[in-house]
């Protein structure tokens, strides 16, 4: 799937939740379901700056696709990054250093979030794009 | 007198603001208090017919914002009891004044010299001092704190000797709401001729401030904290010591002759102001104090205080709840965890409900490591809150603990 069939399955998933509470028993949902972090890759290193909670982040290249994987001790900050790795794992750099990720203010997250919450998103992004374009020669 | 909170909320425009479809219920006023409409109107009322600047100009409004922008100094110099008008120093607040005082004391000090904070302080009460540590080589001790929140009595006054230069020392915790008993930290340290400053910061929204009965040498807050605008609060310092200090920081206004060979300072309160200061921010400070004055403080404290009490109770109720700061000198602040739970997600899901707390360190890292937390959730009341408010932050707690257990 592209990152544009992942933001369309995400958009839909969303869209059935009337209320700002449905959306977060998802989004805590979705937190609870990832994967636990590999020990050695839940780093100092890997610690996502500016964002309000510890949010871990590591990626490696398969093939020609970058894999994401992440862990938070906030489960809703994990949530977060779990639709975040949902959408960018196994894409290329290109792909990855070229969305706009426009399903964020589709499903309504941005106004939702609280200004510094709002920032850890940011920064998650951007986090993911620095190792999209480090990776993009390996 | 008595304390009508009705009343005095429908002074407070803001507080009928909804956020989403829940109406607003503000809890984070050890952060920054709201403001009544008499100071919002007291600030436009500056630039639609006052604006000028202060102590030059010989035109009329130069004149009538001069003597409004001193009139405020006045008002604020009896509401904390100072002795001189002149002893009121406008700053940019609480950081500002700390900050000043860091500087301009700071100069007369030696190496060796000693100053003693306390575990509970701000970062504002913390960083200023270690530049002094690394510029002059003087020593930074640390008053330490107990379980409960409060602080040791005793071990402060085993660091106290004839090298304590100076006690900086917060009136309220921030972070945990404890009220230390500052009477007699500062009687100790005048006896080993030590000078102190109180971080009154959280402390003159909740209650009335001597500052002759005290006997602080000097005192800083910020006006925002106390229904005023934000950039603009007072460092308080006896005359006495305020003169003995050299200026901070040089410009228009601290000034009494300049040539290119020698300068002289003006007077009190000058020449701690250098540059045009935040005048509207000063007289609208000014319109907060005298609003504050018409207030009954003690049933306003009682009133705090009854908040504090159901607020206490209804938490401890909620499974796994650790509420931090326990001593029972408290004002109406309660910093809490959940077992399990991030302080983040509930902030998270609080706000989506209207519900307005602060998460985090609240700048005090240092009582944070003491508990081995990151944060917590810090409930702060002020005097519009209502036992409404109350049952509102009860509700969409339990909501949001149901929602992430």
């Amino acid at each position: 799937m592209t990152i544009e069939e992942k933001e369309k399955e995400l958009i839909a998933d969303f869209s059935i939740y009337e209320d700002w509470m449905e959306k977060y028993e998802y989004i805590i949902e979705l937190g609870k379901d990832l994967p636990i972090l590999k020990p050695e890759h839940k780093t100092k290193e890997n610690i996502i700056v500016g964002c309000q909670s510890q949010v871990w982040l590591f990626a490696e290249k398969k093939g020609d696709k970058v894999i994401f994987t992440a862990e938070a001790d906030a489960i809703i900050a994990k949530g977060i990054i779990a639709l975040l790795v949902d959408v960018l794992s196994n894409q290329t750099p290109e792909a990855i250093l070229n969305t706009e990720l426009n399903f964020i203010k589709e499903i309504g997250l941005q106004e939702h979030l609280s200004p510094t919450r709002s920032n850890g998103l940011v920064a998650m992004v951007k986090q993911m794009k620095l190792y999209a374009l480090a990776l993009k020669n390996s | 007198m008595s304390f009508d909170v009705a009343a005095v909320r429908s002074e407070f425009p803001i507080l009928k603001e909804k956020i989403g479809k829940y109406p607003l219920v503000y809890l984070d006023n050890g952060a920054t208090t709201q403001k009544p409409q008499i100071v919002i109107d007291a600030i436009c009322n500056y630039y639609t017919h006052q604006n000028a600047n202060i102590h030059r100009g010989v035109h009329h409004l130069s004149q009538v914002s001069t003597e409004a922008y001193e009139t405020a100094r006045t008002t604020i110099q009896k509401a904390i009891n100072a002795t001189h008008n002149h002893e009121c120093i406008f700053t940019k607040g609480t950081t500002d004044g700390i900050n000043l005082i860091a500087h301009s004391f700071g100069k007369g000090l030696e190496k060796g010299d000693e100053i003693i904070i306390s575990a509970l302080e701000h970062h504002s009460n913390i960083v200023p001092w270690q530049f002094l540590v690394e510029e002059k080589g003087v020593l930074l001790k640390v008053i330490p704190m107990l379980q409960d929140g409060s602080l040791d009595f005793d071990a402060f006054l085993a660091l106290l000797s004839a090298k304590t230069k100076l006690l900086s020392i917060t009136h309220i915790s921030n972070a945990l709401g404890i009220i230390n008993p500052i009477e007699k930290y500062i009687e100790a340290a005048h006896k080993v001729g030590a000078k102190v400053l109180i971080d009154a910061a959280q402390s003159l929204q909740h209650f009335a401030i001597d500052v002759q009965a005290l006997d602080c040498d000097f005192m800083v807050f910020s006006g925002h904290k106390i229904f005023g605008p934000t950039g603009v609060g007072i460092l308080y310092g006896k005359e006495v010591e305020l003169n003995a200090l050299p200026p901070y920081q040089g410009g228009g206004d601290m000034i009494k002759t300049v040539t290119f060979e020698k300068t002289t300072y003006n007077e009190l309160p000058h020449k701690f102001e250098a540059g045009t200061p935040n005048i509207v921010g000063g007289i609208a400070l000014g319109t907060a104090f005298e609003w504050r004055n018409k207030l009954d403080l003690k049933a306003v404290e009682a009133h705090e205080n009854e908040l504090l009490a159901i607020t206490t109770e209804a938490l401890l109720k909620i499974d796994g709840l650790k509420i931090y700061g326990d001593a029972p000198n408290k004002s109406s602040v309660i910093s809490f965890l959940i077992d399990g739970l991030h302080p983040y997600d509930i902030g998270t899901l609080l706000n989506q409900q209207g519900v307005a707390v602060r998460t985090g360190h609240h700048c005090t890292q240092p009582i944070m490591d003491y508990y081995h937390i990151p944060g917590t959730i810090r409930v702060s009341f002020s005097l519009y809150n209502t036992k409404s408010d109350v049952e509102s932050l009860i509700t969409a707690l339990k909501k949001a603990v149901k929602m992430l257990k």
